[in-house]
């Protein structure tokens, strides 16, 4: 396989899409791309049998996968992981890594993932349709995020027969994402959208133009670190440009909203917005023992206190690492041990001492 | 195009989808920036947006649908992969490509419903699966029938074919 990046390695490491650079980078997290494809010679997944579902891993692995074979669409150094020989642990690590989705994780019976070195790439086979591709970017880039899945596609379609109808489009296993197959989502970090309470609003108005709302993991709307990925609901009708520059639009505005809403704080609480970030840092600083639901909202209000200049010894991709890192099956992992939930935040609590300390007396890598 | 409420040109493509849950009425609105401002700000009036799949699928199935009929309808299967359509509506999730061509006069509403369209417009693949590979489908799965029957005469005949086939795409 084109393996030179080995699994353990990405403990270490972050994902390229982290490194908070590309436009609009202190509201605008991420830019992600997913494409919907499926073989036309085998059911859908939930009427696979095992064997159908062995024979399609091993399809890709030899036909794909193998020798560097994703070179060819541009991806240079890759891993290929068999996700269901994982322990629990390792899968949940992929997941809050948004490497793999929550389903993929669950299911029991050859699935795999592919990824590049730097994460921006995955590809994961029998999920919910046979292949799942996704591209991630860094800041608001969704139109090279798009010349790129795009190329991928081409290159796997020169190989494989995919499941497409002349009046349809890309056949998906549910009718929701027939068409185009493709979900287009942008993560915004909205906190002074939240304190300011004007989030429902904004939220009622998305839906209406047929957009989606939801939090880092998926959750509803009490994201998870104020963090929000607004992304197309419709996928059949509209050409893959058109469902980009409709969350490309609104975008802008939404930042636009935020940023209204962040000097409206400044101006009118100065003092308790400071009073709040500055206790936020002192208790990730501080802490003994802390849970990821509180840590992700501290480091929420620390993010926003470095971009509002209130914090300055800290840097934008530190933080966002930590949002990361932080997480149960990250700390695991990086302690290289099970741990229950009160060591987990023993363990959380330590690492946010070590890391902020560290960045905060100048040693930044 | 041009914004609908004044002259500056329309950045804001809107699908509104009004109307009692029997006639529903999808409705382009063409805005520019500032109109969609105006627009979005609006007092709510209650939507409810069919974001989920088995919500629509309940929602279609229930209107103006004998029991009888609606029996009728659940017990279709495809051909290629054997699916009913009761486990489709149970699930929300199609058994394989065939099903958009077998259960096509049931799921036309409901795409309809979902994304206010029916055609797809966008990238298409350079080359297309022949139908042959959708019979590959159903094969496979005959085989697997015969083998579960013990009729390895039929079973093996069915795998020459598959091989034959495979051997062609
Ligand atoms: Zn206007
Ligand atoms: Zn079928």
């Amino acid at each position: 396989m084109g393996a030179t990046v080995k699994f353990d390695d990405l403990t270490e490491r972050c994902g390229e899409w982290l490194r908070g650079s590309g436009p609009e980078a202190d509201i605008v997290m991420s830019s992600r791309i997913r494409l919907a494809r499926n073989l036309a010679d085998f059911p859908f997944i939930r009427r696979c049998t095992l064997a159908d579902r062995q024979a399609i891993v091993k399809n890709f692995q030899q036909r794909i996968f193998k020798d560097g074979g994703l070179q060819q669409a541009g991806i240079d150094k890759y891993l290929v992981i068999d996700v269901d020989k994982l322990e629990r642990v390792d899968r949940q690590f992929l997941v809050e890594r948004q490497l793999i989705s929550r389903e993929l994780a669950e299911s029991e019976g050859a699935t795999c993932v592919a990824l590049n070195e730097t994460e921006t790439f995955s590809v994961m086979v029998n999920e919910e349709d046979h292949l799942r591709l996704q591209v991630m970017h860094s800041g608001l880039d969704l139109h090279n995020a798009w010349e790129r899945i795009n190329r991928i596609d081409d290159f796997l379609e020169s190989r494989l027969s995919y499941a497409f109808d002349d009046r349809l489009g890309y056949l998906t296993a549910c009718p929701t994402n027939v068409g185009t197959g493709m979900r287009v989502s942008v993560m915004l970090h909205l906190p002074a959208l939240v304190l300011t309470k004007q989030l429902e609003k904004v939220f009622r108005a998305l839906q209406k133009i047929s957009l989606a709302v939801r939090g880092l993991y998926g959750e509803g709307s009490q994201a998870s670190g104020h963090f929000y990925q607004i992304s197309n609901q419709i996928t059949l009708g509209r050409s893959e440009e058109e469902l980009i520059d409709q969350v490309a639009e609104v975008v802008p505005m939404l930042i636009e909203y935020e940023r209204k809403a962040r000097q409206f704080l400044v101006k009118e609480s100065q003092k308790d917005l400071h009073d709040r970030v500055s206790r936020a840092y002192a208790l990730l600083c501080g802490a003994q023992t802390i849970s990821s639901e509180e840590t992700m909202d501290l480091l929420s209000s620390v993010r926003m206190g470095i971009n509002l200049g209130l914090i300055h010894d800290l840097e934008i991709p530190v933080v966002n690492k930590l949002f990361i890192h932080t997480q149960p099956a990250h700390l695991q992992k990086i302690r290289g041990a099970a741990l229950d939930r009160a060591d987990r935040n023993i363990e959380r609590a330590v690492y946010l001492r070590q890391h902020l300390r560290q960045d905060g007396e100048g040693n930044k890598n | 195009m041009k914004c609908q409420h004044c002259e500056k040109p329309a950045t804001f493509h809107i699908t509104e989808i009004t109307g009692s849950e029997e006639e529903r009425e999808v409705q382009e609105v063409h805005l520019c920036e500032g109109c969609f401002r105006e627009y979005i700000n609006q007092p709510e009036e209650p939507v409810e947006p069919n974001a989920s799949l088995l919500g629509a699928l309940a929602q279609q199935f229930k209107i103006g649908k004998t029991a009888e009929k609606l029996a009728k309808l659940d017990a279709q299967t495809c051909p290629m992969c054997g699916i009913s359509f009761q486990e489709f509506r149970q699930i929300g999730r199609l058994g394989c490509p065939h099903d958009y061509e077998a259960f096509g006069a049931e799921l036309e509403p409901l795409l309809l419903n979902i994304h206010g369209a029916t055609e797809h417009k966008g990238k298409r693949p350079k080359r297309n699966a022949s139908r042959r590979q959708s019979e590959l489908l159903r094969l496979r799965r005959e085989m697997q029938e015969a083998i579960e029957k013990e009729d390895y005469e039929r079973a093996s005949e069915l795998r020459d074919e598959i091989r034959k086939i495979e051997a062609e795409t």
